[in-house]
Parts: C-alpha cells; structure tokens; sequence
C-alpha cells in the first residue's frame, strides 16, 4: 500500500490554493541498480483532483517528474470544510487517494 | 487497501463519490477516478514536431502571455528542477512542460477545467543543461514559450 | 555538519577530492561570473521551498512514534529525549545531552536506537538494520523518526548545555576531532570547514569555526537530500564527511559520532532551529 499524500488545501483570496506531496519512486526505466539491472519504469501516470464532486484538475505525467513528486495549483471558489480529493495511478496500476479539508 | 479505506472513511462529510465508492470497496479507485486517457504516444516522442502530432496536431505560436515563474536559470540538481508556468491566454485549457534533451520531451501534462487558474508549478529531472517549453492549448490553438535552464556539475549524487 | 560539503558526489567522490587538494586554497572562476552562477543558485534553492518531502517522512515518523513495536509492544511514548517520555517538541534543539538511564551522552539517533533497545526489546542489530535508507524498497525508521521528531523543534532556539561535565568532556573531544588530521589525506573536518572562501566545484563550503556559518549549517540538517530523494540524518551527514576524507567507517551512534556532533551542535547555540531542510 502506498504512503498517504501530504495535502493542503487553503484559502487564498477568493481562490482555493492547493499543495500536494506524493511519495513515488518515479523510476525512469533508465537507470541502473549497484548490480547493473536496469531498475524498471515505475512511474505515476495519472492524477486527479476533485473540489467536491468537481473535477479541478487532471494530469498526465511521464517519468520526468521528479522522485516524491510535489504539485501546487489554484482553483476559484472553495469554502472552508470544502473537500479537496486527489488520486494517483502509476504504471502499475498501483493508486492512492487521500483528502483534505479546506483551511 | 485498508488504510486507504480508514483514510477516506475518516474524512467523512463532503466525500466524492469516487472517494465513497471506493471506501465501500465497490469500485477499484484505479480504474474508476481518473477516467481520461494517459496519451502514451505522447510521452514518447523525441522532439517538438512529433510531441505536438501525439497531443492532436497544431503549430504553436510563440506567445508572450505564456510565463515561466518560480523557475530557476540554473538548477543545482537536475534530479528536481521547479517549474512555474502560468498562461494569460483566454479559454486556457492545457498546459504542458516539455525538456527538449530528455530521452522523452514531454514530462507532464495539465488539463485545466473552466474555474480552475491556468497556474501550475511542479518539479521535473532534467538529463541535462536544455531548453524547457511550456506549451499551453487554448481555443484549440497552441502558444508556446521557452527557457534555457542550466543544470551544473554539481549535481552527480553525493 | 558542513553545510555544503555533503555535495561531495558518491562516484565522483575520488576526482572531487584530487580537485579540492590541487584547488581549494585558489578559486579560479572569475568573481563576477562566480557571484552570477551563486544568485542563480540561491534562486534554484527558494524556488524549492514551496514544499519539502521531507514532510512524507515526518508523517511516517509520527505513526512509528505513535504504535506500539518490538517484543515489549512499547512506542516510543515512553521514550524519553530528554524532556519527559514521550515529549518531542523542543526536545532535538537541547540534544546531545547526558542521560542517567544510558549512562552515556546521546545524540537523537543514538537515542532512539537505546528506546528501541532497552524500551521495545530489539536487539541492536535488529535496531541498526536500516540506518540509511534508500527508496521505498529500503526504508529506515531511524530517519522517519528523526525527521518527525526534528520538525517539532522548528523554530526553537538551539540549547546545547555544556553545564553537565560528561556533556562537556564530549565537546572537548569533538572539538579535537574536528582539528585532527589523519587518514591517506591527510584531511581534517577544518581542512574544508576551517576557514572561509572554500568551495567545492559549485559548492561553497561553511566556515565551521565561525559562528554564523556554524549555526546556518547545523539548523539546516537533517534535511531532504534533492540528489538522493531520502531525508539524511545528521549522522549520516558525519558518516559521509569521514568517507570522504577517507578516514574509518563512522559507526553509527558510536562515541565519536556523538561528540563531533555535541561540539557542532553547541556551536550553534542560540539560533533558531529550521529542519528539516531541503538540499541538493
């Protein structure tokens, strides 16, 4: 099972600003261990943000996003209690979900 | 599974449905929240015109209301390099960052619904000293702006 | 302890080292050119403080800390860092001190490791197993541990009491330590960290006998290593500066381990602590 994401959600003005840190390998499929296998791709593929029910922000990402990953974005409105969801799927159709209240 | 369950039970109130779903075990999370696509072909292309083809086509035009922010000129690390970009561009609705001298150009890939900033920071490995394009959809047209980032010597591990 | 030598590369570890014994006393990029390539830096490192991972360990840390573990079934509630079992914050801005129980001065990994021992009824070995980690394949619940126990002295003033005489005898014995010059180099810590204007490739190195950059280094670590993406313990900071003058593997938690530690970290009495930090 995956370790939980770091997540927070504040209010910044009349916009929603949200932080994530994600604890994911993100092995490029490149690289070499000490006895010389190459350590395979384990990469997360796909994240998705929820306000609520609402979708506020899908991504797609590669195997160049840096090791524990980190994102911030904003999104208008929220209130304070609002929920702020977000899931991960790797290429190994590993996935994580967690949430955050909105601060 | 099971903490992932305590985790979503615990937050309560304003759950997703997603979220609720898949704390009742009803659905796999994996399969059901993310119900877009990851656009393989894309992320594995070697250059601009070929990255563009795989994103559906389009030529984009260097755009000054494409901005780099919190961006640095040279990176200590090539391992975790910030990337800021924010577009000014009317009816924004992706976003993607794109190192010219990695294996595979594109590096990630912001969908940006209505209601959401067209803003995004995030960090990204870079193999080497290379230009980085934040490219950004809008209207169904592309703008793209550059920037050289510097990765040093000092970055090999220790 | 030194703010930017860990930037020594592991494989590179041999030319850096040829380079800083040819080099070190003379810097050869032009001052201007130098003072550009530092503001850039110094810009790269803000841009990174936005979120630190270090914050992944501490979360893992604080449910180690929390669930009960070993053949006793303790947690470390009953662990005591020096301000009553189970206190944590504050406590790492007064380590290393003297503890009657261990009869020994102890730094906060070394602690943790005699909780684990005399509390929760591992074994040393068993202890030790994973001091350093490397990815989720290996983890260590040492650095977990020291990272959630560390962010709970952010902010507060390092107090480092030299009062205790076990406590000041490990001082005095760091002190030499950190002047002594042995090994195929003939290196010492204050052969990098002695005097200013040192620098490693891109990487200035703290003066370790001024105060200021004393301070500036110590509350810095541990940290989140960019290059390595693991936190690293200030233990590990020590080990890897001995492996890099190529002097004995350091011993984790072993006596000298801890008194080159007191003398760094009563150097930097009375600056605020800021870890964990973040580093390339």
């Amino acid at each position: 099972m995956p370790d939980p994401m770091k997540i927070r959600a504040n209010l910044v003005g009349d916009s929603t600003e949200v932080k994530v840190l994600m604890s994911h390998e993100m092995d490029t499929g490149l690289a070499k261990d000490s006895s010389g296998k190459v350590i395979p791709a384990w990469f997360i593929q796909k994240v998705t943000v929820l306000h609520n029910d609402q979708q506020v922000l899908y991504a797609q990402w590669g195997t160049a996003v840096s090791k524990n990953p980190f994102m911030s974005f904003k999104f208008k409105g929220g209130a304070k209690g609002d929920k702020v969801t977000i899931t991960w799927v790797d290429n190994h159709n590993e996935t994580r979900t967690d949430s955050a209240v909105v601060g | 599974m099971d903490r992932h369950r305590r985790q979503a039970l615990k937050s309560g109130g304003g759950l997703s449905l997603v979220a609720l779903l898949a704390a009742a075990g009803w659905i796999d999370p994996a399969a059901a929240a993310p119900a877009e696509a990851w656009n393989k072909a894309a992320f594995q292309t070697h250059d601009m015109d070929s990255t563009l083809k795989a994103l559906g086509d389009g030529t984009p035009v260097p755009s000054a209301n494409v901005v780099f922010f919190s961006t640095p000129d040279i990176a200590e690390n090539g391992a975790v390099v910030p990337v800021g970009i924010t577009s000014k561009v009317p009816n924004t609705e992706s976003i993607a960052i794109l190192v010219e001298k990695n294996p595979n150009m594109l590096a990630a890939l912001f969908e940006i619904p209505t209601g959401t900033e067209p803003a995004i920071t995030t960090r990204v490995k870079m193999r080497e000293t290379s230009n980085v394009y934040a490219l950004v959809k809008a209207g169904g047209n592309y703008y793209v702006t550059s920037k050289e980032i510097k990765v040093t010597l000092g970055g090999c591990g220790g | 302890m030194p703010r930017k030598l860990r930037s020594i590369p592991g494989a590179a570890a041999a030319l850096a080292l040829a380079v800083i014994t040819v080099t070190l006393p003379i810097v050869s990029v032009p001052a201007a050119a130098q003072e550009s390539v530092e503001k850039a830096i110094e810009q790269y490192r803000q841009d990174l403080q936005g979120g630190n991972p270090a914050e992944l360990w501490e979360a893992r840390g604080e449910e180690i800390w929390n669930t009960p573990r070993g053949p006793k079934h303790a947690s470390f509630k009953s662990c005591d860092l020096g301000l009553g079992p189970g206190i944590v914050k504050g406590a790492y801005a007064q380590l290393p001190r003297y503890f009657p129980d261990a009869g020994r001065v102890l730094d906060l990994e070394s602690r943790l490791v005699w909780c684990m021992v005399n509390q929760q009824g591992l074994t040393h070995a068993e202890a030790t197993k994973v001091t350093f980690g490397k990815g989720s394949r290996k983890r260590s619940d040492l650095e977990a541990l020291t990272a959630y126990v560390v962010a709970q002295s952010d902010g507060t003033k390092m107090n480092v009491s030299l009062a205790d005489p076990h406590v000041r005898d490990m001082y005095e014995i760091g002190e030499k330590m950190f002047f002594y010059r042995a090994g195929t180099h003939d290196f010492a810590c204050a052969t990098c960290h002695g005097s200013d204007g040192k620098r490693i490739r891109l990487q200035d190195l703290p003066n370790l006998t001024k105060k200021a950059d004393a301070q500036r280094a110590y509350t810095s670590w541990p940290a989140y290593r960019v290059s390595q993406g693991e936190v690293r313990t200030f233990q590990w900071r020590l080990h890897d500066c001995l492996r890099q003058q190529r002097f004995p593997d350091l011993i984790y938690g072993s006596d000298a381990s801890i008194a080159l530690t007191t003398y760094l970290a009563a150097r930097a009495n009375g600056a605020a602590y800021a870890g964990p930090g973040m580093k390339r």
